[in-house]
């Protein structure tokens, strides 16, 4: 046969007249450089954010500049929630089924003042933040944000997701819900959580 | 009207006397008083000590009437072809801040035939069980107005065959939203209400055989039922 022999895989040959390219990096760096740069969001639109974030993903603010150009409207094949919008407590279960549905690593991003923390609907019906149902990594205020605010979100989320460590076992812990009540966290902090303005004064930064 | 039979279009004004002025949008109505609606005189006719009062507010006709005989009243109102009220736009309760009031259920009915409006009222005294006659029987769009208007007051609709909330998840503990004494945040803490809400499964309600409009084909119009016969896809 007329092909080149394949090389030793375990010998490394350099040959600068080859004109062969070489990178040396931290592992870390590059899979993190990958995720960062390929997220792909699964839109949770219940409300006018998720309008808001529809002009977002369009072609005059265009999301696919950060590499989110491919909208997973099915939670096995996503990287990103984003919650766009109030959540009732009859949509609870449902948000709680597709995070639990998407695969890790994933991140969640809750959009706006009503998915943040209830936003002016703090009555009977509405969950007072869907931190309370679902881990959430940023939160982007605004009612709704404008597409910038929702860009400089998803910035946020590029910039902890670079600064992940493959070392660090924390990050990658799937939420485990106590059986019996499908809490993930205790009552009591949801109680303080969802009272008023409680969200908006406990809620951590993240990212940045 | 059974509902295989044909569609027949319902002709806005088609039962007025022919040379009758065109519809025109009313100008300077008075608050209280101006012409009642001619139906009335014709429900005291037939009705008597049931129609309790009449109101005109705003230029529309509102009736208040017996509760227990309501659907008899809409019955005659839908079928007498001098009425033809064919149009039930809506079903829904009123419940008052002063707690002598008796809560009110509402039905608003539109004659197209005749150009006419109607609002029904009837009166639930409190202490007295809610419960007025389903219209259901009358009007298939009293399905879901019933269903919320029990979900919101909890007003029973005797006769509805399927009276279960709407709005509100099944199993929801905690009251009826819309009555006054409902508080605004709800009666339980919220890691209480979060609990109960994550506690349904939604998915055990809905199954893909109920959703499946197979059991329906009987119920469809007959010109429905020979296209999907002949193979017709559903546009699925």
């Amino acid at each position: 046969m007329g092909l080149t022999p394949r090389p030793e895989p375990n010998v490394v040959s350099y040959d600068p007249k080859g004109g062969e390219g070489w990178v040396t990096t931290r592992l870390d760096f590059l899979v993190n450089w990958g995720r960062a740069n390929s997220l792909w969001p699964m839109p949770f639109g219940t409300a006018c954010c998720a309008i808001e974030f529809m002009a977002t993903a369009a072609a005059q603010f265009d999301l696919a500049r950060f590499g989110m150009e491919r909208m997973s409207f099915s939670p096995r094949q996503a990287d990103v929630l984003i919650c766009a919008g109030r959540v009732p407590f009859k949509l609870a279960p449902v948000l709680r089924r597709i995070w639990q549905q998407m695969p890790q690593p994933k991140w969640a991003i809750s959009m706006g003042a009503c998915a943040s923390t209830g936003g002016m609907f703090d009555n009977y019906a509405v969950v007072q933040g869907i931190d309370t149902i679902i881990p959430v990594d940023v939160y982007v205020p605004g009612c709704p944000p404008r597409p910038e605010g929702l860009i400089y979100g998803i910035m946020m989320l590029q910039e902890k997701v670079k600064r992940e460590r493959a070392a660090d076992p924390s990050i990658r812990h799937e939420m485990e819900p106590d059986p019996t009540s499908q809490l993930y966290i205790p009552p009591s902090a949801i109680n303080e959580l969802s009272e008023p303005f409680g969200n908006a004064v406990h809620q951590t930064r993240s990212g940045l | 009207m059974s509902p295989s039979s044909s569609f027949a279009p319902v002709i806005p004004g088609s039962g007025l006397p022919a040379g009758s002025p065109a519809a025109t949008t009313p100008k300077q109505i008075p608050h209280r008083g101006g012409p009642v609606n001619p139906t009335v005189d014709a429900l005291r006719e037939k009705f008597g000590a049931a129609i309790q009062r009449v109101d005109v507010v705003w230029g529309e006709t509102s009736v208040v009437v017996e509760r227990s005989r309501v659907a008899e009243i809409v019955r005659w109102l839908h079928d007498d072809p001098g009425q033809s009220y064919v149009y039930l736009s809506d079903v829904t309760a009123v419940e008052f801040r002063d707690v002598e009031q008796p809560l009110e259920v509402v039905w608003h009915l539109r004659s197209l035939a005749f150009r006419r409006f109607i609002r029904l009222k009837a009166l639930l005294p409190k202490g007295t069980p809610l419960e007025v006659p389903s219209v259901y029987p009358i009007f298939k769009s009293a399905d879901w107005m019933e269903r919320e208007c029990y979900d919101m007051f909890g007003v029973k609709f005797v006769g509805h065959p399927d009276l279960r909330r709407l709005l509100m998840w099944e199993g929801y503990k905690e009251g009826f939203p819309l009555r006054k004494d409902f508080p605004l945040r709800g009666r339980f803490s919220r890691a209480e209400q979060l609990r109960q809400a994550l506690a349904a499964n939604p998915e055990a309600r809905y199954s893909k055989e109920e959703l499946s409009i197979a059991d329906a084909f009987e119920d469809l119009p007959q010109d429905m039922r020979a296209r999907l016969r002949s193979g017709e896809k559903t546009g699925e």
